[in-house]
């Protein structure tokens, strides 16, 4: 065998094991990405879905829903796209971009309970507009 | 002052378009005259964008709010030295400033590189002018800095405060000189192409520069960790965020290319592999740019998104078809002057070393675009993270890292049994003892094991070469050892230099290896109470909330929380976590509040203290606390790798000097020497 040919060997070894690697990390790691109306289809065509897929949400939190219990590091909340409306409920410190100004834009990571509520296991925060949200003192 | 930055503009504009023109029409070839006038309009084009870079310095330290970009990032109360680097800290300004560095360096290649390398330099011309064309042409048709509004408002909206920071001055600045002097080997490559000199002249003519854009590229990435560790606050320094990777990827594949033009260098192979890496290390940095501007994947870090992002598309479309196509059709000319003569030789070590850096680069870049993917394919988005990236890449690198220690161990061509176990014993030696010694202080964590282990091997293989260097000048020269190795490595700067960058590396992936025993607990304190935890170096932390305390800086309002923090039951001191609302010159609040982290670093973990917000008004403080093990490494580790970096790339010595060359005559014989007794 030439020393081309075993390294051709070498070489396939590696790109098949990337190859597996990356294949085997989606399968095991990916979430779904939803919006709450892709959601809300989801989990009505199949029940078991929400509670056994875990999947990200990204939608806005609506304003005035957001209740803090800082004693127990708990954070309730809705996010909604304007179709569907869940409830969100976390445990652990949100970022700082998490405000309770009106635009911000969330990514809730987490399981859809039997009751409807979405129970995160981490929340993202995104400030929609950096310049206009400027509350007058 | 707009005026004339924009009338720059334009003048940069038309000359970069002669530049292009003149230089791809091949005209000059016969006309010496046209050739100096390519040469010369690359001058102009970067005396252009100087005098629009100091108009808009002029408008930001004017406070000249009329203007769109500087009211957009500026504010009466910013410290002097934040309006400064308020350049680059938008979109608009961060264009102007790829731009106006891109020129310097296409300049200072120009005036550099040796009269050897002539007939290249206009093709060099017409790939950077090309370049600094599209830049210029955003800023003019999409993105102006010097856009004026149709009013002047009393005061900026001020600078987002996670930008008001130290790392924050220094590391976009290096990030996109790395970013943007990959352009050159690039313009390099290209002219090469187009000449049809295929020879190694012009990977000569790039050495330097290829090293320059990776060391930038290495500190610009560790800058950005160690902004991303002291000021977003969640307590981790890397979190494959897509912004993070779009940095990562050029790295990648331009180490790849560091180490396999060694390889074209020596034996004359993987000519079209280089081509295709330094081509694919250019399409990346503009790839990376276009993921960060134009929002097609979500990033936490929030920049500025617009249409913008799609020229980059666009540019980076047609910078592919272009480059891969002019690289199809001189495929003949690309032939391998040898082939491989051994699966054991220093040469197939590197090819493996290559595949492994592109296979990483490829899995990052298909987690980074998986959300697209998968929504064009599937019709769901599906979205990969941190777990993806671990599991793929982690073992990946740890072979990488296992390579590393390997490579310079084997002779080129064919290695002889004789030759491995005579390099091998020692650095597999220390692999071992170091496996032993961590089995028995009882650390389970298999990756963990694996990189220190690994790291034992590498240092042995490093160490074992500085050695037996030394001790060949002692016994040639009769030097000390102090001069032997100040002889070694200066005589020698890019083979001991590439050690020393690979010491750095070695120490990343310890530092890395550090952050699995992370310790994490959050609490809810009233003053006085106070929590425990317990370090994986086996101290216990005791801290107790003070108080909060609140006050008003230059330019924002400050609750600051205080932890008394005690260490083994010893009092440590006091650490204070901030949280910041900053406000304008009307005491009006700006961008939402942010959190400054209390650190407290030393050799083995870091304190790490974030307050989290005051419960209702009271003094009774939300805190996150974590002991991170073994991040100062990694700040030291940069320094090592940078440090290394510019050891290799140092003027002079270069491969023809001869006093190199005796000394790797008198280092070989030695080792022949050796390798008899």
């Amino acid at each position: 065998m030439k020393a081309g040919h075993k390294f051709l060997l070498g070489a396939a070894v590696i790109v098949g094991s990337v190859g597996f690697l990356i294949a085997e990390g989606v399968k095991e790691t990916g979430v779904y990405f939803l919006t709450p109306a892709e959601l809300s289809a989801k989990s009505s065509a199949d029940p078991t879905f929400a509670e056994n897929v875990g999947f990200k949400v990204g939608a806005k939190v609506v304003p005035g829903s957001v209740r803090r219990d800082p004693n127990a590091r708990t954070i309730d909340f809705q996010v909604s796209d304007g179709i569907k409306t869940y409830p969100v409920t976390y445990h652990g410190l949100v970022p700082d971009t998490f405000t309770d100004a009106n635009d911000i834009e969330v990514v809730v990571e987490g399981r859809l309970g039997r009751d409807g509520i979405i129970r995160a296991t981490d929340v993202l925060a995104k400030c929609g507009s950096r310049y206009e949200a400027v509350p007058k003192a | 002052m707009t005026l004339l930055g924009q009338f720059a503009l334009w003048a940069a504009f038309l000359l970069g378009l002669w530049c292009v023109t003149i230089a791809f029409s091949g005209r000059w070839r016969r006309r010496p005259e046209l050739s100096q006038s390519v040469i010369r309009s690359v001058y102009a084009v970067c005396g252009c964008l100087l005098v629009a870079s100091v108009a808009l310095w002029k408008g930001l330290i004017s406070h000249d709010f009329n203007i769109e970009y500087v009211a957009a990032y500026t504010s009466r109360n910013l410290p002097s030295y934040y309006i400064f680097t308020a350049f680059w800290a938008g979109q608009k300004g961060s264009l102007l400033f790829w731009a106006v560095v891109l020129s310097i360096f296409a300049a200072a290649a120009q005036l550099l590189t040796s009269r050897r390398y002539a007939y290249l330099m206009p093709y060099v011309a017409g790939v950077t002018s090309a370049v600094v064309v599209f830049f210029v042409g955003v800023m003019l048709f999409a993105a102006d800095p010097f856009e004026r509004l149709g009013f002047t408002p009393e005061d900026g909206r001020g600078l987002n405060p996670q930008l008001q920071n130290v790392g924050m001055v220094i590391h976009p600045p290096m990030l996109y000189l790395g970013y943007i002097s990959i352009t050159i080997p690039f313009a390099f490559a290209v002219a090469a192409l187009l000449s049809r000199r295929l020879d190694t002249g012009w990977i000569h003519a790039i050495r330097k520069w290829t090293l320059v854009s990776w060391l930038f590229l290495s500190i610009g990435i560790t800058l950005g960790m160690w902004w991303a560790y002291v000021e977003l606050g969640w307590g981790g320094y890397w979190a494959w965020d897509p912004v993070e990777n779009a940095s990562f990827l050029p790295w990648l594949t331009m180490t790849a290319f560091l180490h396999s033009v060694m390889i074209q260098e020596k034996r004359g192979m993987l000519k079209r592999w280089n081509l295709g890496l330094i081509i694919g290390t250019f399409l990346l940095s503009i790839f990376g740019t276009f993921i960060t501007r134009s929002g097609v994947i979500a990033s936490v870090h929030s920049f500025t998104q617009s249409n913008v992002g799609y020229f980059f598309l666009a540019f980076l479309v047609v910078g592919a078809i272009l480059s891969f196509t002019l690289l199809y059709t001189r495929w003949s000319l690309l032939e391998a002057e040898v082939q491989l003569e051994s699966m054991v030789s220093r040469e197939a070590a590197f090819l493996f070393n290559n595949l492994l850096f592109v296979g990483i680069a490829f899995s990052v870049l298909w987690g980074t675009l998986f959300p697209i993917l998968s929504e064009l394919v599937k019709g769901t988005k599906i979205t990969v993270g941190p777990p993806f990236f671990n599991r793929v890449n982690v073992p990946l690198g740890l072979l990488l890292l296992a390579l590393t220690g390997v490579g310079p161990l084997i002779a080129w061509r064919k290695a002889s049994t004789a030759n491995l176990k005579r390099q091998f014993i020692v650095p597999a030696a220390s692999g071992v003892l170091t496996l032993v010694a961590l089995l028995a202080l009882g650390i389970r964590d298999l990756y963990a094991i694996m990189a220190l282990a690994l790291a034992g091997f590498v240092a042995g293989t490093i160490m074992q070469e500085f050695y037996r260097g030394v001790r060949a000048r002692r016994r040639m020269h009769g030097e000390s050892t102090p001069v032997a190795l100040v002889h070694l490595i200066g005589r020698n700067r890019r083979r001991y230099g590439g050690y020393i960058v690979h010491a750095g590396i070695l120490i990343y992936f310890v530092a890395f290896a550090g952050m699995a025993f992370k310790r994490e607990r959050e609490a809810t304190l009233k003053p006085g109470q106070s929590v425990e935890l317990s370090s994986p170096f086996g101290h216990t932390y005791r801290f107790t909330h003070v108080g909060i305390s609140q006050y008003e800086a230059l330019n924002r309002i400050v609750s600051a929380a205080t932890v008394e923090v005690a260490k083994n039951g010893r009092r440590a001191g006091l650490m204070s976590s901030e949280k910041r609302q900053h406000v304008d010159s009307f005491k009006r609040p700006t961008f939402e509040p942010s959190t400054e982290v209390a650190i407290r670093s030393n050799l083995q973990e870091d304190v790490y203290i974030v307050f989290a917000g005051a419960v209702n008004g009271t003094e009774e403080a939300v805190y996150r606390f974590n002991v991170n093990p073994l991040v100062w490494w990694v700040w030291f580790g940069g320094l090592v790798l940078a440090l290394g970096g510019l050891i290799t790339m140092w003027p002079g010595g270069g491969p023809l000097a001869v006093s190199t060359r005796r000394v790797q005559a008198g280092y070989e014989a030695a080792l022949v020497g050796a390798a008899k007794e």
